[in-house]
């Protein structure tokens, strides 16, 4: 993840994010917008009614001096929620400014007709229409989303990747897809515009940094309900306390009470909700993700198939030599030579990767004799070879050679070597000279070190892995077999996926993949989560919910990582806030009953000082509680592969247990440091 | 919901006829068959007269019988039906007292049981009251605070009043099923049918 | 505490747990239509039923219309009952001419028996007929018995597979479990209890001449069937005032222990069924064994408190090693009278053989306790096992997110429609039971009926509404409940309490029903295992129990508190 490293930049709590948070969190307490998160909502609204009768009983000439105290620390409760949110907003904010400056008003090119480069009329970006063509050229800023019609040239991407290294735009095929806000480097491209004014791939990025078209995941809805039944259930419960209290000959005061029901209702997890929502999305930015929705981000943690495609992220991204067989009666250095002088004209890294073996095996030398011709290899022929001295040297796929041979039977060594390497998951090649053939060279798929591991811990965490790869079935199994997934789809058409994709969600599984191409735009749209690679088709880009703009497939399992700690935030918070209940039951009672009943004095387990510093006490605490977990909703709950029991285990003991015992030490302190001071 | 009432009806009206009529007079014929003495409430008479039912308590005031517990149960007043006037042992109208421990109408009432109770400690089941107010029973403690009232009052050496108790006095099956407990109005009866020595 | 009490303890619950096995596997046979060894003789009774009603027991229903079937089936029986109770005088087997009950008595005692509660605002001996208790109360508690269970298996079946569309037939399974397992067990159970001394018989009364020369009229009737099906399901409406500490409903401790393996055989049987029908027991097991906790550990804290002498009594001289017997019979002692009590209002049974009016201030909050949880553990026949489901839900929801997933409960998502329908039905519990509690409370005219002053007065209009609410029907006896004012919200607290509670369960059994089951893995939240069960625990605890705390607070701790501070009221 090293080459990530620069997007966590943003510090997790910036000097200027938090300044300028604090203004937002003062915003935010408009009840309009508050509303939204029904447990603060609740939280303000009493606070503004315990001020309002504190300032009432003080203008009437009476002691309103402990309901401002609570009145003040319910804002602060209030306050801290939603600064909470604002700093997690600050964060994406930052990055948005720093996309912005890419989107910076250019003058594009546009063309009267798409086939005359020589005549074009400057406009502005934002009056571009969709099927417009635009000419780019070295230095121009791209004007906005769009496919490469004509043209092929390098293009910095980094305004949007962070990546400063160019890469290559072309028409036709898997790069033709540009993005707005980058630069041509060198060369020109005529762009068809894709994307309508607003609605670019920056657009999108800097609305979805900054939060504004943040809607709640169904997780999150499902989590606010259950906040906002607790909520009123101890609204029954704090109310129907004046008439039990009436019974008991004391009457309860509202700032008491509005005490009591602070502490009560879920205001830790209620306040952080929607911050550890932000962070979350704001993990996968910085991780150089960017999703379409919260929804994708909390799929990603669901997910329990993932689809990976074998080469590039399963294998290195080519073949390699690994052995040279020599048919019988033919000694291994001649094979060798004989290899070498076949593969002169091979340019293609399998090519390149059987020289590099029989130069550091064998150690000879890549040198062609002076007179010789190259026959280079092409698709077509799937040979290559050399022509010297009346002889001819030939290496190739095993059925292209034979045909080179006149269909020659092979001898049996030969053909029983070729089959035991396609069976371990190899390519054979077959050399020949002169009609002879010489021997096979074994090219293997090189699993990536360390694969192997994390799919054993994937496969803890519950997740299955499914190869995809166009190879036959024999070979697909060998390399399955040898990176330990644990499925795999063997010649696999892209329709062959979209099935697969629609089986296995049949059976309740939720499927993740990543793709580049237009053909896997389908599987992508189908499952559950879709990253598509930036360098991808436009068609593929849209049809994910997600796109790296690292355009690495690997990440999908970080991604999945990712949103499964956002699942857990919101759980270990949620356990906390409601845990954190008993103490404060125990502080606040005995305080408010103790009038009724002096006897109920029993129950004030921690000694707090006095009725009122242990009221005042539980109400701070329950107000500090949320900055204090606000490094903690950002950062997010560690994810610990371990398997989900293991993983439950711990963080009922961290947050479940400590959610219980935390309270009692924090209100026991600030009830001393109250009584010392003599605040209360 | 409408077509669904013809289906509820029916099924309704059969399940009561199954389970209200059938099943209860099928119970009490099979009952009375099998187990008369129980089925009909385990009555016990002397000399052809119903005296009581072996389960149910009765009140004994005579110095020459063993006293069962306090009994809260209640009479609607004859002078004043919207009222009730305390009946010990009324089999017709089970009740507790429901006093709370904290209930100072419990508190005097124990101290005025406790002032006719002799010396203290006294057993708990002589003042207080039981769930149903019609305890058969009392504990064998409560019952051995009485052997001597009973043996003066009927002219007999304590010994025989003790023997008899000791014959009356039920254990717990295998040492822990139950509670040790006397059965007022059997042991009372035994009373009765000893031949004074 | 003794070492014989907590053997009597020991081999209740042992024999209860070795019994409940077979009934729960029984009970999933039946209701699945499997034949089982009755069928033989009950079979054409069933296919008579059907015909006559015109159902097809095959025809699977929707939640809606399971639902409605079931409240049309309830709502025609809650008419029937009040009419039986207001026309007593014109209907048989009224040999002492009782008159019909007042339209306020005759709607709570109604609304009472058809939402299984069996709250008593009557005194059984001297207000109903021996016909009406057959027909009318009898009756009532074999099919209310049934229709929770229906429904507990309507929510267990939208566990057993993915994308179903019905949750079964009301019809077929209401008339399957009366059938095949409440009137057979309730027949055996009947007759044993009269061979143990309870009266079944159609005379009233017996009228007696005691040794000192005193007429003593003795109550009795067709008491044991009904002490069957009472017990077994859940119902707890005694044919006496003292119900279950009369000695003719339970004569002596084996009556007891039987009566006592009868109430928990169904509620703790349901949780093998639901491991059946779910197809994996450590399912249910793993419900068993949350359970079993609360019980044990209700026990525990009720024999403690009760072992206790009353401090004030024992300051007076009565000595203390009886514990506090004021209210409780000498047959059971303290370790007889705690367990079944315990037992009967874990349950929704509401049976007492002790009133609880009388126990220590912590004694009587047990109960109260185990009531205000949800009444769950186990809770009611079905109303109890759905109930703990419901928490069940909730639980693997908040915790479940620990995980790392959207959490999933056998392999059905969580969402938030679930959560929604989960806490519809949890809300009625502290809207009902606070509400209905601090409203009376606040009323002079009301508090009039309560028995005690004090904090124990406050904790007998809380017992009322809790107790009806919860379904269970025990009391705090010293209130005089038969007012206009109890009469009507005590009903609604019931009405509230039982199907409030169970439509938006059916609902929430519809919704779970149609998704996929998602299989298991090593990612899936595990919800067999002592990890998940503590967890369950403590979320019934928090969630389900601590709202309670500041009205427990001012009732029955404040009471002990002020008990052993040596306060009288």
């Amino acid at each position: 993840m090293a080459t990530h490293a620069k997007a966590a930049a943003i510090a997790l709590l910036d000097g200027p994010i938090l300044t300028r948070a604090m203004a937002d969190a003062v915003r935010k307490l408009d009840p309009r917008q508050l509303v939204r998160n029904p447990v603060i909502f609740v939280t303000e609204a009493i606070s503004a009614l315990v001020t309002v009768l504190g300032l009432r009983t003080i203008a009437t000439g009476g002691s309103g001096g402990f309901a401002l105290a609570i009145a003040a620390f319910l804002w602060l409760t209030v306050l801290f929620a939603t600064f909470a949110e604002a700093v997690a907003e600050g964060r994406g904010r930052a990055r948005a400014d720093s996309l912005r400056r890419a989107r910076t008003e250019t003058l594009a090119k546009r063309l009267l007709n798409p086939a005359d480069r020589a005549l074009f009329e400057p406009t502005r970006a934002n009056d571009l229409a969709v099927g417009d063509h635009v000419l780019v050229e070295a230095g121009d800023l791209i004007p906005s989303d769009g496919e490469v019609a004509e043209g092929m040239a390098s293009v910095n991407e980094s305004a949007i990747t962070g990546e400063s290294a160019p890469v290559i735009r072309e028409a036709g095929g898997d790069r033709s897809a540009v993005t707005g806000g980058t630069q041509v480097v060198s060369d020109w491209l005529v762009v068809r515009i894709t994307a309508a004014p607003g609605a670019t791939f920056l657009d999108r990025m800097i609305r979805l940094v900054e939060g504004a078209e943040r809607r709640k995941t169904p997780n999150e809805i499902a989590l606010d309900i259950l906040l906002a039944g607790l909520t009123i259930i101890f609204l029954i419960a704090v109310v129907t306390l004046v008439g039990l209290a009436h019974y008991s000959g004391t009457a309860l005061g509202v700032p008491v009470l509005a005490a009591l029901l602070v502490c009560l209702i879920p205001t830790t997890i209620g306040g952080l909700l929607s911050a550890i929502g932000i962070a979350g999305m704001d993990r996968l930015v910085r991780f150089n993700v960017m999703a379409t929705s919260g929804r994708a981000v909390e799929a990603a943690g669901d997910v329990d198939t993932l689809l990976l495609d074998k080469t590039g992220t399963i294998t290195l991204g080519n073949r390699m030599a690994a052995a040279f067989i020599p048919a019988p009666g033919v000694s291994e250095r001649d094979l060798a030579e004989a290899v070498v002088l076949a593969s002169l004209g091979d340019e293609t890294p399998e090519g390149r990767s059987i020289l590099a073996f029989a130069r550091d095996r064998y150690a000879i030398a890549p040198t062609r004799p002076e007179t010789a011709t190259i026959v280079p290899f092409t698709a077509q022929t799937r040979l290559s070879g050399l022509d010297h001295d009346g002889h001819s040297w030939r290496k190739g796929a095993v059925d292209s050679v034979r045909q080179w041979l006149g269909g020659a039977e092979a001898p049996a060594g030969f053909t029983a070597a070729a089959e035991r390497i396609a069976r371990a998951g190899g390519t054979p090649l077959a050399v020949a000279r002169d009609r002879q053939l010489l021997g096979a060279i074994e090219l293997k798929d090189i699993v990536k070190s360390g694969i192997r591991e994390r799919f054993a811990e994937l496969r803890r965490m519950g997740i299955r892995t499914v190869m995809v790869t166009g190879d036959n079935r024999l070979t697909a199994a060998a390399i399955a077999s040898e990176a330990g997934v644990d499925d795999f789809i063997a010649e696999a058409t892209p329709q062959d996926k979209l099935t697969y994709i629609r089986r296995v969600q049949g059976e309740g599984r939720l499927v993740a993949m990543a793709g580049d191409g237009t053909n896997d735009a389908p599987a992508l749209a189908q499952a559950d989560v879709g990253m598509a690679m930036q360098t991808g088709t436009q068609a593929a880009r849209e049809a994910g919910n997600m796109v790296d703009l690292d355009s690495d497939p690997t990440k999908l399992i970080e991604v999945v990582e990712i949103g499964k700690q956002l699942l857990i935030t919101r759980g270990a918070l949620t356990t906390f806030s409601i845990a954190n209940d008993i103490s404060k039951y125990f502080a606040i009672l005995p305080a408010i009953f103790v009038a009724a009943y002096p006897e109920l004095g029993a129950l004030n387990v921690m000694h707090l000082a006095s009725p009122q510093s242990a009221i005042l006490a539980a109400v701070i605490f329950n107000a500090l509680i949320i900055v204090a977990l606000v490094p903690l909703a950002l950062r997010g709950v560690r994810f610990r592969p371990i398997g989900a029991s293991a993983l439950l285990r711990r963080n009922l003991l961290v947050y479940g247990l400590g959610g219980i015992v935390a309270p009692f030490a924090g209100i026991k302190l600030i009830d001393t440091l109250l009584a010392l001071t003599g605040l209360a | 919901m409408l077509r669904d009432l013809r289906p509820a009806a029916i099924l309704v009206v059969l399940l009561t006829l199954l389970t209200g009529v059938v099943l209860p007079l099928a119970t009490t014929g099979l009952a009375t068959a099998a187990f008369p003495f129980q089925a009909r409430g385990s009555l016990v008479a002397r000399d052809g007269k119903i005296i009581g039912s072996a389960l149910i308590g009765q009140n004994f005031t005579a110095a020459r019988y063993f006293h069962p517990r306090p009994s809260a149960t209640t009479e609607p007043d004859p002078k004043d039906s919207s009222k009730t006037v305390p009946v010990p042992y009324a089999a017709d109208n089970s009740a507790g007292s429901n006093l709370a421990p904290t209930a100072k109408a419990l508190i005097d009432r124990v101290k005025a049981d406790l002032a006719a109770a002799g010396a203290a400690p006294v057993p708990a089941d002589a003042v207080t009251t039981s769930a149903s107010g019609l305890d058969p029973e009392i504990s064998p403690e409560n019952a051995t605070r009485q052997v001597a009232r009973v043996a003066a009052a009927r002219h007999w050496p304590e010994a025989t009043v003790r023997a008899v108790l000791a014959a009356h006095t039920r254990l717990p099956v295998l040492g822990f099923i139950g509670e040790r407990r006397v059965n007022v109005l059997e042991l009372n009866r035994a009373l009765d049918e000893v031949r004074a020595p | 505490m003794t070492i014989s009490g907590w053997a009597e303890v020991a081999l209740t619950l042992a024999l209860i747990l070795l019994a409940a096995w077979p009934v729960g596997l029984h009970i999933a046979r039946a209701v699945e239509g499997e034949r089982t060894f009755l069928h033989p003789i009950l079979a054409p009774l069933e296919r008579v039923l059907y015909a006559a009603a015109g159902v097809d027991p095959e025809r699977g229903m929707g939640w809606q219309s399971y639902a409605s079937a079931l409240l049309v089936l309830n709502a025609l029986h809650f008419l029937m009952l009040y009419a039986m109770l207001r026309l007593q005088w014109v209907l048989p087997l009224n040999p002492d001419h009782l008159a019909g009950m007042s339209p306020r008595l005759a709607f709570n005692t109604a609304m009472s028996f058809v939402t299984n509660t069996n709250w008593q605002a009557y005194s059984g001996e001297t207000t109903l007929s021996p016909g009406s208790q057959m027909w009318g109360l009898t009756s009532h508690m074999f099919v209310s018995a049934g229709t929770g269970i229906a429904a507990a298996v309507a929510l267990a079946r939208a566990f057993a597979r993915g994308g179903m569309e019905t949750l079964g037939n009301f019809w077929a399974d209401l008339t399957r479990i009366v059938l095949y397992v409440l009137v057979p067990i309730a027949i055996v159970a009947g007759l044993a209890l009269v061979a143990l001394g309870v009266p079944q018989t159609l005379a009233t009364h017996a009228d007696a001449t005691t040794l000192e020369g005193a007429q003593q009229t003795i109550s009795m009737g067709p008491v044991a069937l009904m002490e069957a099906i009472k017990e077994l399901g859940t119902n707890g409406g005694g044919y006496f005032n003292a119900n279950s500490a009369h000695p003719f409903e339970n004569p002596n401790a084996w009556s007891s222990l039987l009566e006592m393996l009868l109430v928990f055989l169904i509620p703790i049987g349901l949780t093998f069924t639901f491991g059946r029908i779910v197809g994996d027991p450590r399912q249910g097991h793993a419900l068993l064994a949350v359970i079993g906790i609360f019980v044990v550990a209700a026990v525990a804290c009720a024999y403690a408190a009760e072992a206790h002498a009353n401090p004030l009594l024992t300051a007076l001289g009565v000595d203390p090693p009886q514990g506090n017997l004021e209210g409780k019979e000498i047959r059971f002692g303290i370790p007889l009278s705690v367990l079944f009590n315990v037992i009967t209002t874990a349950t929704s049974c509401g049976a007492v053989n002790a009133m609880l009016d009388s126990f220590m201030p912590l004694g009587g909050m047990v109960p109260m306790f185990l009531i205000q949880l949800g009444e769950i553990v186990p809770g009611g026949v079905g109303s109890g096992l759905y109930g703990l489901l419901v928490f069940a839900l909730l639980a693997v929801f908040v915790a479940g997110l620990m995980v790392g997933r959207t959490p999933e409960y056998l392999g059905k998502k969580i969402q938030a429609k679930e959560v929604k329908l989960a806490m519809l039905a949890v809300l009625i519990l502290p809207l009902s039971i606070l509400g209905g509690t601090a409203l009376s409370l606040v009323l002079p005219q009301v508090a009039a009926s309560l028995g005690n002053a004090g904090p124990h007065g406050l904790s007998e209009m809380l017992y009322a509404f809790t107790s009806a609410t919860g379904n269970n029907g025990s009391a705090f006896a010293g209130l005089s409940a038969d007012t206009p004012w109890l009469d009507t919200t005590l009903g609604i607290a019931m009405l509230l309490g039982r199907f409030a509670f169970l439509v938006p369960v059916l609902a929430l059994a519809g919704s779970l029903a149609a998704k996929v089951k998602v299989p298991a893995s090593s990612g899936t939240f595990p919800t067999h295992g002592p990890l998940f069960v503590g967890l369950l625990v403590g979320v019934i605890v928090i969630l389900g129990g601590l709202q309670f705390m500041p009205a427990l607070a001012l009732g029955p701790l404040a009471e002990h508190f002020v008990l052993f501070a040596g306060k009288t009221y």
